[in-house]
């Protein structure tokens, strides 16, 4: 019986891209008749762009998590913490004319040390899961407490305010008219989405998901892809805090904690089986794009946060029936 | 049975030489008073734990139930405060009650589209969440708001001691209640078939249902109690600290399952004991509360809660694998 | 009274438009043993979930004591008597033995509250009752496979079962664990207990059976009494063609010369392989059998890099190897096609071509890309060797019938040039007609590659027919080695029957 259910999914999974379309398309149309003003501006989209990248690049990290049958609760965690490292160097090498104006080599290291936080952070995940064998939900969970544990340390609580300006242009700035965030959002993806299916690292990501036992007997080397994965997870959820903190020019312990469930939500949303196999960028992109448009939309109709919060739950409700409705179990 | 004796032996023993350890460097943790504080932070965490525990045996795991127990409780209240009613057991079944309709929507969902449990209590608790602080409100109810039968049940003592210094402490009676509620789950894991039905679902689902367990009706059970756990402890909760915070327990779903974990049962089902929870548990929140006996910043309190976590599943992690060896 | 325990009649069920079982009638007689004979696929499994009432039937009729029963759920089936033992045998690894022999009692009584004592006097009568002895305290996942399926089986007794169904019973079992449960199911019989025997091991079927029904392609080919029938009978129904074997001859003037593929001194672990000398020359296909947990699987994990730590050497190609990873060892030519294809040799939701290359990809991509035409191409030149029946390589391995997809697994390995082969249990699960495909493709392969075959199997026949050399393992040694020319199957079975 759950060979047929995969079976459907299957032949799901071409229309899966379709189906994430319509829903964008019908999400943008219904936007647009609820509040055709304010909703179509340009300003509107401009904004979204700065915006939805951190966010998607979360969720594509935890789209990478979950390939392999994991899930990483830590990237929340790993993105702050990576900006407040950064923060906290910059102030160091603050010059008495201020943070603003630090020099680019500064700035670079302070890149640097948010992009091997993340790496390290990843790499702990990674060798907690595969050496000590501990269930990635429990690792992360774990590692996501002490990661922002030591944010808590790092700031005292407060947020650090004040970063460079170089560092804010990665969150606010414009390279040929178009977002930094949006700029680099795309190149990541591609980037990702290239590594996905071209790579040996890639393709193994994929059967060690479908089948970790299969995979050791295929002489995959499934602890040191493993390891990788986490680590990349750890990087991209690093280049989510460097843009975060550049886009609010700050770092603090605990913002952006409802992104958790949001990456999660959009990887699963994006056809990501959470139990491993499957999984694309492209997916994952446009169910991001999808949800921004969705969210943006209720706060144009003046819906708070709170609501906001309650509608991504019920979507991810929603899709796990829907989903489960075109599979039909039971 | 020897195994999860044997468990639950060696995690009193742990807990013993941890006592023993943060006695040394501080003696007043010794002390009465600051033995009768630390069995109070055990009831509510304590209460939601055994919820967490029954979901954690039948192989799934829920982090929804701060979301529940808070919305439970701040609808209880404003729910008391609209009718003026002053009263304890019907706002706590009322309260238990919303905890298990909300755990329904859990079980539905795991049940009937089969999806990973971590998943829809994440959606499910976001929605009730955001339901709560979206529709009903964000403001807090104080004290001088709150119901008065509730407060007075909170405050009742089952010791009164007076300390040389005049001021009086004691060991809340709510202790009792706590106890109460695990004497009564362990009753229902151990001689009752649907007790033995959330082992057998935890161990093989599939043989579960063929052998005739109604896994519906287990699955149901299960999320329902939990969601009444939650429920329950949410009320009772604001009833001992005298406040009714719509905010309250954001990120609590970490430290419970944390405890729940040091209580020797296993993330993928099967295994676990009510003694066990109770004893990680008072673990997890002797640590938590010693640290500032201990003399350590409060600001490594989430640092040191991970660094348990990652040693006790690491641990568990282990033994499973040397059991299965 | 009907002499008749259970009838099915022309039953039909159809699954998304394809037919799983068309105009079937099977009569099962109370106290019979009856054996249900088909491939994989031939629709044995859906019979036996109509039978304990999972599905229903889309026509035709179920009567149970020669009444007919409508609407047969799972529930009224057990009440009715018809008790399932699956593969799996659906215990709680998780509790005790004595908990997973009274759940069934519990669950019929429809108790709430469980007495502990009562649970121990159930699961005493139940061990009474087999005659068998088993430690009530112990948690079934520490049980072996054998002492687990006794478990089921005392289980299934306690229900008051009038017939039990056992799907794929010896499956996991060997020599002597066989005969014990032959014994057991001919007592069980004896007390009016009909019994279903599902199966694709012909010797089995005639040993034990009274009546025999084979089925194909969800219908009916034959059914009579077992002295009707002989192994090539049964074949020929199941497969609907005749297979003929010819022994594997070793050709010894080209390949002896040769240095041998394969060299083992004193290969020793823990307690599981003993001082194992093994020498396997090209072209030679050298068989393994022994009881389970006799060290043969441990001796291909060995060989295949998964018990790092082993003492004496392995030398592969005259090389003297140390052996600690896969890697290693697939670095050094060794090639190894586990015991569960589906569990431990396919990525079923993945691609033909993904399941193929698996081992490959580093090789495809030198630098950091993968080359995509060397990809295709390999793929393409496998399904045309092996024979495999899909119009593209991208078809999902799930959609494979079992024959083909440990095609695909075989022909994993050849893409990376192994030189030598270890097959754990090459056909299990493989319908009569695949076999003989694939046991061809092998002894090709040692024939005119020069490949070094090392063949675990519990099928004496299967040995018997495609190996040159078989030596016999017990606890973790080598006991005896015998040309296959010069042994016959039945030597080889009564050899493993009297190992203690």
């Amino acid at each position: 019986m759950k060979n047929a259910m995969d079976f459907r999914n299957l032949l799901n999974k071409d229309n899966n891209i379709v189906q994430l379309i319509m829903m964008t398309i019908l999400i943008f149309v219904v936007m647009t008749a609820l509040s055709p003003d304010k909703f179509l501006r340009y300003y509107n989209f401009e904004s979204i762009t700065y915006t939805f990248p951190e966010l998607g690049l979360l969720s594509i990290a935890m789209m990478i998590a979950m390939l392999t049958g994991g899930i990483d609760l830590s990237v929340i965690g790993i993105a702050n913490l990576s900006g407040i490292f950064a923060g906290v160097m910059f102030k160091k090498f603050a010059t008495d004319a201020g943070v603003a104006d630090t020099g680019f080599g500064i700035v670079l290291m302070g890149g640097v040390i948010a992009l091997g936080t993340g790496l390290v952070a990843g790499a702990l995940n990674g060798l907690l899961i595969t050496r000590l064998k501990i269930t990635p939900i429990l690792a992360t969970l774990g590692t996501g407490q002490i990661f922002t544990g030591l944010a808590i340390v790092m700031t005292g609580g407060p947020a650090i305010v004040g970063f460079p300006n170089a560092w804010a242009f990665i969150g606010n700035g414009k390279i040929l008219g178009l977002a930094t965030p949006f700029v680099l959002f795309v190149v990541l993806a591609c980037l990702i989405a290239f590594m996905l299916r071209r790579t040996t690292f890639g393709i193994n990501l994929m059967l060690i998901g479908t089948n970790p036992k299969a995979a050791l007997f295929a002489g995959l080397k499934r602890e040191k892809m493993v390891l990788l994965s986490y680590m990349l997870t750890g990087v991209m959820a690093s280049i989510a805090g460097i843009i975060l903190s550049g886009r609010t020019n700050a770092a603090k312990s605990d913002y952006g904690t409802s992104y958790l469930l949001q990456a999660v939500l959009i990887a699963v949303l994006g056809g990501t089986n959470p139990a491993g196999g499957r999984g694309t960028v492209l997916g994952v992109s446009i169910a991001v794009v999808a949800l921004m448009l969705l969210s943006s939309g209720f706060q144009i109709l003046r819906f708070s946060n709170h609501l906001i919060d309650f509608i991504w739950g019920a979507f991810l409700l929603l899709v796990i029936a829907l989903n489960a409705y075109k599979n039909r179990t039971r | 049975m020897a195994w999860f004796q044997k468990s639950e032996v060696v995690i009193a023993g742990i807990l013993v030489l941890a006592m023993i350890l943060i006695g040394l460097v501080n003696p007043a943790f010794w002390s009465l008073d600051n033995m009768f504080s630390l069995l109070r932070s055990n009831i509510i965490i304590g209460i939601m734990a055994l919820g967490v525990l029954l979901v954690m045996i039948s192989g799934g795991i829920d982090v929804s139930f701060p979301a529940f127990a808070v919305a439970a409780m701040y609808l209880t209240i404003k729910g008391m405060l609209y009718f003026n009613y002053d009263g304890v057991v019907l706002p706590f079944v009322a309260a238990a009650t919303m905890g298990a309709l909300f755990g329904c929507l859990n079980a539905f969902f795991v049940y009937k589209f089969r999806m990973i449990p971590l998943i829809v209590t994440l959606g499910t608790g976001s929605m009730v969440r955001g339901f709560l602080l979206g529709v009903v409100g964000t403001s807090m109810i104080n004290i001088n708001k709150m119901p008065d039968a509730l407060i007075d049940f909170g405050k009742s003592d089952i010791i009164n001691m007076v300390k040389p210094d005049g001021t009086t402490f004691g060991l809340t009676a709510m202790i009792l209640v706590y106890v109460g509620l695990a004497i009564a789950l362990h009753f229902v894991l151990r001689y009752t078939m649907i007790g033995r039905g959330v082992y057998a679902l935890g161990g093989d689902p599939e043989a579960a249902s063929r052998v005739g367990f109604n896994i519906r009706k287990i699955t149901f059970f299960i999320y329902c109690v939990a969601g009444a756990l939650a429920g329950f402890a949410g009320l009772l909760h604001s009833g001992m600290i005298w406040l009714a915070n719509p905010r309250d327990f954001v990120g609590l779903e970490l430290d419970v399952i944390a405890a729940v974990v040091l209580g020797g049962a296993s993330i993928f089902g099967g295994r676990g004991s009510v003694l066990g929870t109770m004893l990680g548990v008072f673990m997890l929140v002797m640590v938590k509360n010693s640290l500032i006996i201990m003399k350590i910043d409060t600001t490594w309190q989430r640092v040191v809660v991970g660094v348990i976590i990652v040693i006790a599943t690491a641990i568990t992690a282990w033994r499973d694998r040397r059991a299965n060896a | 009274m009907s002499e008749n325990f259970i009838e099915l009649r022309n039953v039909r069920k159809e699954f998304a438009g394809v037919v799983a079982l068309n105009d079937l009638s099977l009569t099962i007689r109370k106290g019979e043993i009856h054996c249900l004979a088909g491939e994989n696929g031939s629709g044995k499994s859906t019979l036996i979930k109509v039978m304990s009432g999972v599905y229903q039937p889309d026509a035709g009729e179920v009567h149970i004591d020669g009444n007919r029963v409508e609407n047969l759920s799972p529930m009224a089936s057990i009440e009715h008597g018809v008790q399932v033992i699956y593969q799996d045998f659906s215990l709680f690894g998780n509790l005790t033995v004595a908990e997973n022999l009274a759940m069934n009692v519990q669950l019929r009584e429809q108790r709430r509250v469980l007495s502990w004592r009562r649970v121990r006097e159930i699961a005493k009568e139940a061990v009474n009752r087999l005659g068998v002895e088993l430690d009530l305290d112990k948690d079934v996942e520490q049980l072996p496979t054998a002492g687990k399926q006794l478990v089921a089986i005392a289980r299934a007794l306690m229900s008051d079962a009038r017939l039990i169904i056992m799907d794929e019973p010896t499956t996991a079992l060997t020599g002597k664990e066989i005969e014990t449960l032959f014994r057991i199911v001919k007592d069980i019989q004896s007390r009016g207990i009909a019994i279903l025997f599902v199966s694709h091991k012909m010797r089995e079927m005639l040993e034990i059976s009274e009546h025999i029904t084979v089925i194909r392609n969800g219908q009916k080919v034959a059914d009579g009494p077992t002295s009707d029938f002989d192994e090539a009978l049964i074949t020929r129904h199941m497969t609907g063609s005749d297979i003929v074997s010819e022994p594997y001859i070793w050709n010894r003037e080209k390949y002896g010369v040769m240095p041998p593929r394969v060299e083992t001194r004193d290969l020793s672990s823990g307690s599981d392989l003993d001082k194992i000398n093994l020498s396997i020359k090209p072209g030679e296909i050298v068989g393994v059998s022994g009881l389970l947990g006799s060290g043969r699987t441990e001796l291909a994990l060995a060989l295949f890099g998964m018990m790092p730590g082993y003492s004496g050497t392995i030398a592969i190609n005259g090389q003297e190897t140390t052996l600690d990873t896969p890697q290693d060892a697939i670095k050094a030519g060794v090639a190894y096609v586990p015991e569960d294809r589906l569990s431990e040799g396919l990525f079923l939701t993945q691609g033909i071509d993904r399941n193929m290359l698996s081992t490959s990809y580093e090789k495809l991509a030198p630098g950091l890309l993968i080359d995509q035409n060397k990809a295709e191409e390999w793929v393409e030149t496998m399904i045309r060797d092996m024979q495999i029946a899909t119009p593209t390589g991208k078809k999902l391995v799930k959609e494979l019938s079992g024959g083909n997809q440990q095609r695909v697994v075989i022909a994993r390995w050849l893409l990376t040039n192994a030189k030598f082969l270890i097959l754990n249990g090459p056909t299990v699960g493989v319908d009569v007609g695949s076999k003989a495909e694939i046991h061809r493709i092998i002894r090709e392969l040692a024939q005119k590659e020069g490949l070094a075959v090392l063949m675990i199997s519990d099928d004496v026949p299967e040995l018997v027919h495609n190996c040159n050399r078989i030596v016999l393992m017990h606890r973790g040694a080598f006991v005896e080695e015998m040309a296959s020319v010069d042994t016959s199957e039945d030597q080889i079975s009564d050899k493993l029957k009297n190992l203690t």
